[in-house]
């Protein structure tokens, strides 16, 4: 009974069946979270302007996107935007907007709080060697913020990774929805295939979460020297 | 003194941001009144492909097959649709819909056509318009051989598994409240009772008992038909008229080959085996009969279900009154 579970994984293309819906996962997490750590510097920059109304509205964003959950996000660029706007955005694309303005938000938030983290003497001494202001941001300030950074920039890739499971619901095949297809097709042949396929995707998620958190780390290690 | 004038401000700066955000994001959110012009007949020939959303895992009315080919009753049909409208199965483009979103799909046009187990209710024909039903479900009674429940007088006295939120409770609590009711949470625990023989029957869909029945020898369905039958059809984006016709007069056409009999053979009964009459599921030219096996019950609830889609089908004119709430 046991060796018919994991059959289900060899038959016809199913494995690359799932190895094509990993790819759809970390193609979206990848390209999202990368737009993302651009628009995030920018907007953790933007955070740190002294000024009142600026601050404002980025707590505003920032309010909106923790409150929101990602699905209905999803669900509002997906459909409503078809529906009020006229535009018809694929699922992809409406996921990595989706997850774009979400990690944008968290990447913006972590980078104005590594940016406040950064002691005030740097800037001073930065300025006492006679550096403009662009100049010491990006020779003194920008380094040691990326380090302090990186662990937490890791963890919401990863956790990006894990949430484009959602996409499904917007008719995005991914690798937990190939999970699912094949588990459902072979209700009736093999009932067990459940344990294997979720296994199988979970491992699956395991492989290319892990090496990001070991690159964090080695990263991390590198920059502290 | 500046302080204060500062808070004010920065107070009512807040409250009318969250006003102005709160409402754009209930408008967005809102499905009235906004709706995505769906592609007309036309417009679908022109393009030469037609879109048609299943399901990807609801096997075996749609499922994806070890080879990535979607399969199932509903995509036998949907190829079919393509093939007498366009000329050709291939013009079928499927898309994977889940059951949460299917009125979305159609509201939002990213899809001109349901056939994705739709169960027609009055509720989702106000937001969608149904073509003529193409199949059936209603309850089913599984029970052991060597003490099988062949009409619901037998069940008197004896113990009926049920699962809690499910039709079948609601109607035999409704109908029959001497029928001792034994009620669990999920399918799995209530196969497992019935396997134990903790309850002497168990009752729910009859899709779903019917291929249990099929998978664990000893146990057959003794009532195969039972309740208030609900009828399954395709559905279009509401005021899609000359869509909406065609598909109906596809259907009615399909009657005469028996199409949807042959649907049946292909893809639901190497599910459900040889025990179950076609008739019990299939629809054939949009008519529900249920002469031969309905209860009282099922015989109204046919008729009004009939009249419904007529109505549907005339009152299209009005496209622009969907409900707020959608049907998640």
């Amino acid at each position: 009974m046991q060796n018919m579970g994991i059959e289900v994984l060899f038959k016809g293309i199913n494995s690359l069946r799932l190895w094509q819906g990993l790819w759809v996962t970390i193609r979206i997490a990848l390209i999202s979270m990368v737009f993302s750590i651009i628009l995030g510097f920018l907007l953790g920059m933007v955070m740190n302007i002294p000024n009142k109304i600026i601050k404002f509205i980025c707590r505003i964003y920032l309010e909106i996107v923790r409150i929101m959950p990602q699905l209905v996000l999803l669900f509002l660029v997906y459909f409503g935007a078809a529906k009020h706007l006229g535009m018809n955005l694929s699922g992809e694309t409406a996921a990595v907007i989706v997850f774009t303005f979400w990690g944008t938000a968290e990447m913006g938030d972590l980078v104005r709080s590594a940016l406040i983290s950064i002691p005030k003497h740097q800037y001073d001494s930065g300025y006492g060697l006679g550096l403009n202001k662009w100049q010491v941001y990006l020779y003194i300030i920008l380094p040691q913020t990326i380090r302090r950074l990186l662990p937490s920039a890791v963890n919401l890739l990863t956790r990006m990774i894990k949430t484009t499971s959602l996409v499904a619901l917007i008719g995005v095949v991914e690798v937990l929805k190939v999970g699912k297809q094949i588990i459902d097709a072979s209700r009736y042949t093999n009932p067990t295939a459940a344990l294997w396929v979720y296994g199988a995707v979970f491992f699956m998620y395991f492989i290319i979460c892990f090496p990001f958190s070991r690159l964090s780390r080695v990263l991390e290690k590198k920059f502290a020297d | 003194m500046k302080k204060k004038i500062l808070a004010v401000l920065l107070a009512t700066g807040v409250a009318a941001t969250t006003l102005l955000g709160g409402s754009i994001l209930v408008s967005a959110a809102d499905d009235g009144g906004n709706t995505a012009q769906a592609r007309t007949l036309d417009e679908i020939k022109k393009d030469g492909k037609i879109k048609i959303g299943v399901f990807s895992d609801k096997n075996p009315f749609g499922y994806v097959d070890e080879n990535g080919d979607v399969q199932g009753y509903d995509i036998y049909f949907g190829k079919r649709l393509a093939k007498d409208l366009l000329g050709s199965e291939d013009d079928a483009e499927f898309t994977y819909v889940e059951a949460a979103s299917r009125v979305e799909y159609l509201q939002s046009a990213k899809v001109d056509v349901i056939l994705a187990n739709f169960t027609v209710t009055d509720d989702r024909a106000e937001k969608v318009d149904f073509a003529l039903p193409y199949m059936k479900v209603a309850l089913g009674v599984v029970s052991p051989d060597d003490a099988l429940i062949k009409d619901v007088k037998d069940l008197e006295g004896k113990k009926l598994i049920v699962v809690k939120g499910t039709t079948a409770e609601t109607y035999f609590t409704d109908n029959y409240p001497d029928i001792e009711l034994v009620k669990f949470d999920e399918y799995q625990e209530a196969y497992d009772a019935l396997l134990d023989g903790r309850g002497d029957a168990f009752s729910t869909d009859n899709t779903e008992v019917l291929a249990w029945a099929q998978q664990n020898e000893g146990f057959s369905v003794g009532i195969e038909s039972l309740g208030d039958i609900d009828t399954i059809a395709p559905a279009v984006q509401k005021g899609n008229t000359d869509l909406l016709n065609a598909i109906n007069d596809e259907i009615k056409s399909l009657a005469d080959e028996q199409f949807f009999h042959k649907d049946f053979e292909e893809t639901l009964k190497p599910v459900y085996g040889d025990n179950i009459n076609p008739d019990d599921l299939v629809v054939e030219g949009g008519v529900v009969d249920g002469e031969e096996k309905a209860e009282d019950a099922a015989e109204t609830e046919d008729s009004d279900a009939a009249s419904d889609d007529t109505k549907e089908a005339e009152t299209t004119e009005e496209p622009e009154e969907t409900e707020a709430a959608d049907a998640e």
